[in-house]
């Protein structure tokens, strides 16, 4: 069966140009305000929304991402609750695909078969768990593949062609290539080396590739989806946060109109780029 | 739940993915993987490589000063007035500490691999001390990450790190200790794969690092077994050692495993207590979870959160512990148990007025437990216990503890 991803990546593939995927944390600042900017994300230009759980260990996120992450964490924020965001967006928009990013312990320690239910009743698309490689498939990938939902993997400089195949093969919905070594947010990613990393790895695979990690501006999006299906933003717009809270870390009035204008702004950067 | 059933050899883990048990495995991000994967495949060559081990060797005898004697602790047996005590004394290694082991038998697989430039994490800096000593001597340059509370409260150790050429970064994440430091070195390495060498101080983290960190470590327990039936002839009855990530425990327990009349017990940080969470008793008041790189029990909450623990000691101030030793407690191989800030602090005293040794704080933790249990024991029996480190380190914050201002005195 058709997940939302892989039918808004038909989409894509007709209208010619590449996705947008924006990352948002939930309950960062709090789930009120967190809630406010999910919902608005699609008609900001959103094609792909990533929503990430909190944990209180990002090995692999830098500042921007752990600070976002301790944010949540400190209003209250829980597995559980990432679930009920998901189930109030979907009240409104059963189109937008979600897929939830993070780490696996908050999981494990739900209970992966409930959380795989509760995730696919609530409307959730797809899952990106940073700590899960494709050795420890059958803990969560192929359960998750089970229930329809897609098991997104990450890519990387270091996956060379040895490696490559090992990580395709339980991947669907779309593959996320990391276009950096490094953590979340670091240096920006040069467009023709990203471009000739895509193309090798779309040589080996039908399906879609995102590419994250550095992306900021409309232009870098506008270059890096020149070769890729989908563009994916994350520290960037979580920064946008950051500078709009006010003295005790609140949300101000123009918080999530800020986020908003961003994705606006990205948006019409991957909307220039017409694939031939 | 069923107990389960007992295996022919409890040394047989880890699996070829990793695991022992439900424990261990590589739970990494796709970046990391290559160089893990990497990482296995030259250890796996190195051990079968006998110059390798000849090198190792080598350099515990005539660098590190190994074997560490197995010491008859006359005056504390007679204190206790029961069971024979005997102390492993790694604490007279170089550096100071069981961590010097693990340090050399990785500096040479890093060499092995071609890697120029070495990253550690270090809690209470005795790990970073060694890390840095072997990257000295073998002309590595060395990124020491140390949480920022760490930094403050294990200054000597600091400075020690600083005159061996070691770079340290303070991490402010989190509560600033072990936990925080160890994400921050996996970032570094995330983003430095090319060229970097991790040298994981203790024995957790993805396949393959809780086993070669064993095995380098081994050598305690290899030497305690000869040296044992030299001086008495027989094994002993129970093995004692303090367990944080528990390097120094898995490197005394590992060769008796399957010496079933030999009682073993690990014994944990319990803080202030267990009932709140002001401890670091990951056993004893932990639950199973995945965190760098390995499942084992962590100290969390009901979301999965990894808790901050506490301890007086720096070195055992960690919410995790090797996946090996949770195996080893799941199948009741090993019993672990929790021992006070202030009870150690007891020991820590006792073996300065007895012996004439100055323990760290880490094994004044094994020392309260043989506290415990020696005086219930026969005069025949026998109890050896990991003296891992010694005090130097320590003398600031057992001052502080006791009420002693050292500025003024």
């Amino acid at each position: 069966m058709k997940t939302r991803i892989d039918i808004r990546f038909e989409q894509l593939k007709v209208e010619g140009r590449p996705g947008l995927v924006t990352f948002v944390m939930a309950g960062d600042p709090n789930m009120e305000a967190s809630q406010e900017i999910l919902n608005g994300l699609p008609k900001a230009g959103a094609d792909l929304i990533e929503i990430g759980m909190p944990f209180s260990d990002p090995m692999a996120d830098g500042p921007s991402i752990q600070l976002a992450g301790q944010r949540a964490l400190k209003s209250g924020q829980t597995l559980a609750k990432t679930l009920a965001m998901v189930a109030e967006f979907r009240k409104t928009d059963n189109e937008t695909p979600i897929i939830l990013m993070g780490y696996y312990n908050p999981i494990y320690i739900y209970g992966n078969e409930k959380f795989l239910e509760d995730a696919n009743a609530v409307g959730v698309d797809g899952l990106i768990i940073v700590d899960l490689p494709p050795e420890a498939d059958h803990e969560l990938c192929i359960p998750a593949m089970d229930k329809n939902i897609n098991f997104i993997r990450l890519a990387t400089p270091t996956t060379d062609a040895e490696r490559l195949p090992k990580v395709l093969e339980n991947t669907s919905g779309f593959l996320y290539y990391v276009s950096i070594t490094g953590i979340t947010g670091a240096a920006a990613p040069d467009p023709d080396r990203v471009g000739k990393a895509v193309a090798a790895i779309k040589a080996k695979t039908d399906i879609p590739v995102a590419v994250g990690f550095g992306v900021r501006t409309a232009q870098q999006a506008a270059d890096i989806g020149k070769g890729a299906d989908a563009v994916v933003v994350g520290s960037a717009l979580v920064s946008v946060i950051l500078d709009n809270l006010d003295s005790e870390g609140n949300p101000k009035p123009e918080t999530t109109k800020a986020v908003h204008a961003l994705v606006e702004e990205l948006a019409s950067g991957v909307r220039c780029v017409k694939h031939g | 739940m069923n107990k389960p059933i007992e295996p022919n050899s409890f040394k047989n883990g880890p699996d070829e993915d990793g695991h022992f048990g439900i424990f261990g495995g590589r739970y990494v991000a796709e970046t990391l993987m290559p160089l893990i994967l990497d990482l296995e495949k030259h250890y796996t060559a190195a051990k079968k490589d006998p110059n390798f081990q000849a090198e190792v060797d080598y350099l515990n005898k005539h660098y590190t000063g190994r074997p560490s004697p197995l010491y008859f602790a006359e005056s504390l047996t007679d204190e206790l007035g029961g069971a024979k005590v005997y102390f492993k004394r790694d604490e007279l290694n170089h550096t100071g500490s069981h961590k010097i082991n693990n340090c050399l038998g990785q500096i040479l697989l890093a060499k092995r691999m071609g890697k120029t430039r070495i990253i550690a994490e270090t809690g209470a800096g005795q790990h970073g001390v060694a890390a840095a000593t072997v990257a000295a001597k073998f002309g590595f340059p060395c990124k020491v990450y140390m949480g920022k509370t760490d930094v403050e409260r294990q200054s000597p150790n600091v400075f020690r790190m600083r005159l061996l050429g070691a770079e340290i970064v303070p991490v402010t994440a989190g509560a600033g200790t072990l936990k925080d430091a160890m994400n921050e070195a996996l970032r570094d390495w995330v983003t430095n794969v090319e060229d970097t060498y991790y040298l994981i101080g203790t024995a957790a983290g993805p396949h393959p690092y809780p086993e070669l960190v064993r095995d380098f470590q081994s050598v305690i327990g290899i030497e305690c077994k000869e040296q044992m039936m030299e001086a008495e002839g027989r094994l002993p009855d129970m093995l004692v050692a303090s367990v944080g990530g528990g390097s120094n425990a898995i490197g005394l327990f590992h060769p008796f495993l399957d010496d079933k009349d030999v009682q073993i017990v690990g014994v944990e940080a319990g803080g202030r207590g267990l009932e709140g969470d002001e401890h670091c008793a990951s056993l004893s008041a932990g639950k199973p979870g995945v965190l760098h790189g390995n499942r084992t029990f962590l100290l969390q909450d009901d979301d999965g959160q990894i808790l901050e623990g506490h301890s007086i000691s720096a070195g055992l101030d960690y919410p995790g512990i090797g996946p090996e030793h949770s195996y080893l407690r799941d199948s009741g191989r090993v019993e672990y148990v929790p021992i006070m800030d202030t009870e150690a602090l007891e020991a820590f005293q006792l073996l300065c007025r007895t012996e004439g040794i100055i323990p760290a704080l880490e094994p004044s933790h094994a020392l309260a437990e043989v506290v415990k249990r020696a005086p219930k024991m026969d005069k025949d029996q026998i109890i050896v216990m990991n003296l891992c480190g010694r005090g130097d380190k320590d003398v600031f914050t057992v001052g502080k503890a006791l009420g002693v201002d050292m500025e003024t005195e």
